[in-house]
């Protein structure tokens, strides 16, 4: 990894390519929320990010540490409430929406729910919150999270939120949108996508990683056959991300 | 109609509509009466052991702050909590003992300041149960169905997940498409406190910014205190009736709580109070230091007038005021982080 830019600043660089203009995005505070406005300061002008509270296409000065804080919606197109939000995402108005988790399986199905018994758990997390909501009504979700050995598993122990599910054609079978699901998944090693079978491959490896890193860093084995190098960020954009869109360096 | 697959997590909170029209004909009135009371006497009226609670706003937005400390001194126990979009309204009853089980759709976290490390204790160690799964939109949906007077809403949400095997949803056969659909049944909670921006003394309410699931929690309550950072004239209300997200005739006691949502963020009036909230995040770690918390700024309080005053007053006050409205933005927000 080069000294000229973080982990988070090159993640953040890399998610934001993968949004196009004239979209919605939904997002959460941290790093997705940073590159939703960097795509909107570089090539996707109307893209409009979108909280699950209520707050629409926000043009705050400041950055929202909370999904349902001003900041949110300051200045923004409506401030609108969660059916409001939940609604337009389920009837398809909702292009992209990002997702963290603890855990995810080769079908990029994700678990923030439980490690261990859901009854007795071993550590209890948040739950769904708006994930499986976002999983299941947005026409395309982006995965953001740590990879290790312990993330990116054989089995979930909890399956919070539907990614592929068993595979080809497993979304629609159980009733949810069709052409929905997760493409992208992208974490400190790189950017995976899904193949045919719908199962996680490699897309992009970052700058400096190692390809025997994918598969030593992860408990299913993931396809490395066919990928690219991420693009390192450029000046422009770490020059937006450091002095407009994150000044106080909040999130690093 | 064909069932496919039934959530086998409880079903809180549900009745037949038939009997929530009857409780809300018999109970609920519709005159135009002053329902102006202390937060005190509004918890000991409509608040009880047992209830299934859920508190308005987003968890740390908004939050009806002087309800949650009454519930605490007053020692009420064994609530069933809705877990919707809760923050430090839920760790609080959690982490005192208020709450028994709960409906998790997002609990037992402070978003970017992490995990919370008394609720996770509270049920990691089984003292509270997680009786059902939802997610955020099921429990928006519950409290829609309610609104609405209906037994369930159709949604398309759940399907193919643990979260629906958890939750107390059921997958049927739409009989328009032929395909499955999912069933989130209604939820009536027994008590809902929500803080608003202004109320009139009747309790017609107006939410500045972003609503959340207010308008429906507030129709689907059996019993709901309103707190309001302001209590105005009628008139003023009836000058902009657009605004009015919360009519009277919902509403069963309107508590006057300036500065209600500390230490939580009152859009376009006061921030997070991140100190405040650091101080939560670090005593709790121990049950000692969730203790000396309790007794400092809660049962050792007389009541909300006097927790502001412990919490720093009208300086510390004016600084909140200060960084919400754009005035100190070196100091506003925290150490951000990822939301998990």
């Amino acid at each position: 990894m080069s000294e000229e830019y973080t982990s988070t600043e090159l993640l953040t660089t890399v998610a934001s390519t993968l949004i196009e203009d004239e979209s919605t995005i939904i997002v959460g505070t941290g790093m997705p929320m940073l590159a939703a406005m960097l795509a909107q300061k570089t090539h996707a002008p109307d893209a409009t990010m979108i909280y699950e509270a209520g707050g629409i296409g926000p043009d705050a000065p400041e950055l929202p540490i909370s999904v349902g804080d001003e900041r949110t919606f300051h200045r923004g197109v409506k401030a609108a409430g969660m059916h409001d939000v939940m609604s337009y995402m389920s009837a398809g108005f909702v292009d992209y929406g990002f997702l963290g988790a603890a855990q995810i399986d080769r079908h990029g199905n994700l678990n923030s729910t439980v490690i261990g018994d859901w009854e007795r758990p071993t550590v209890r997390f948040p739950g769904s919150g708006g994930a499986n909501d976002i999983g299941s009504l947005a026409n395309e979700t982006i995965v953001a999270m740590r990879q290790d050995e312990t993330s990116f598993v054989e089995e979930l122990d909890f399956l919070t939120t539907p990614g592929y599910l068993e595979g080809p054609g497993a979304r629609e079978a159980a009733g949810l949108p069709a052409d929905t699901g997760p493409s992208h998944v992208i974490t400190q090693y790189g950017v995976y996508g899904f193949d045919d079978d719908c199962k996680l491959t490699l897309e992009f490896l970052h700058p400096g990683v190692e390809e025997a890193t994918i598969n030593a860093e992860s408990g299913f084995e993931i396809d490395v056959s066919d990928y690219e190098h991420s693009p390192e960020p450029t000046d422009e954009q770490l020059r937006l991300l450091r002095e407009e869109i994150d000044p106080r360096g909040v999130i690093r | 109609m064909n069932v496919i697959d039934e959530g086998e997590g409880e079903l809180v909170g549900w009745e037949h509509p038939d009997d929530v029209r009857a409780w809300n004909r018999e109970h609920r009135s519709r005159a135009f009466e002053d329902k102006r009371m202390t937060a005190r006497e509004a918890v000991e009226r409509f608040v009880d052991d047992g209830d299934l609670l859920a508190s308005g706003g987003f968890g740390h937005v908004r939050i009806s702050t002087p309800i949650l400390h009454e519930i605490v001194r007053q020692g009420i126990e064994d609530l069933t909590l809705s877990g919707k979009t809760t923050v430090f309204d839920a760790d609080l009853l959690i982490a005192a003992g208020a709450v028994s089980k709960v409906e998790a759709a997002y609990c037992f976290a402070h978003e970017t300041r992490g995990l919370a490390p008394a609720g996770r204790r509270r049920v990691e160690e089984g003292d509270v149960e997680v009786v059902a799964e939802a997610s955020n939109a099921t429990l928006q949906w519950r409290f829609l169905a309610a609104k609405m007077g209906v037994p369930f809403i159709p949604s398309r949400i759940l399907a193919g997940t643990e979260t629906f095997e958890k939750s107390s949803a059921n997958i049927v056969e739409d009989p328009w498409t032929g395909e499955p659909i999912t069933l989130v049944p209604a939820c009536y909670p027994d008590a809902v406190c929500i803080h608003v921006s202004k109320a009139d003394k009747y309790g017609n309410a107006v939410i500045d910014g972003i609503s959340v699931e207010d308008p429906e929690l507030a129709a689907a309550a059996k019993r709901l205190i309103i707190t309001a950072e302001e209590i105005v004239d009628s008139d003023e209300l009836r000058a902009r009736p657009k605004e009015v997200e919360i009519p009277y005739f919902l509403v069963d006691a309107v508590v006057e709580a300036p500065y209600g949502s500390h230490p939580g963020e009152m859009p376009y009036q006061y921030y997070f109070d991140e100190a405040h909230l650091e101080e939560w995040m670090e005593l709790t770690e121990t049950e000692e230091g969730l203790e000396e918390y309790l007794e400092r700024y809660v049962t050792g309080t007389e009541d909300f007038e006097e927790y502001l005053e412990v919490v720093g007053g009208e300086e510390r006050l004016a600084d909140l005021e200060a960084i919400e409205n754009y005035e100190r933005p070196e100091t506003g927000g925290p150490e951000g982080g990822e939301r998990t």
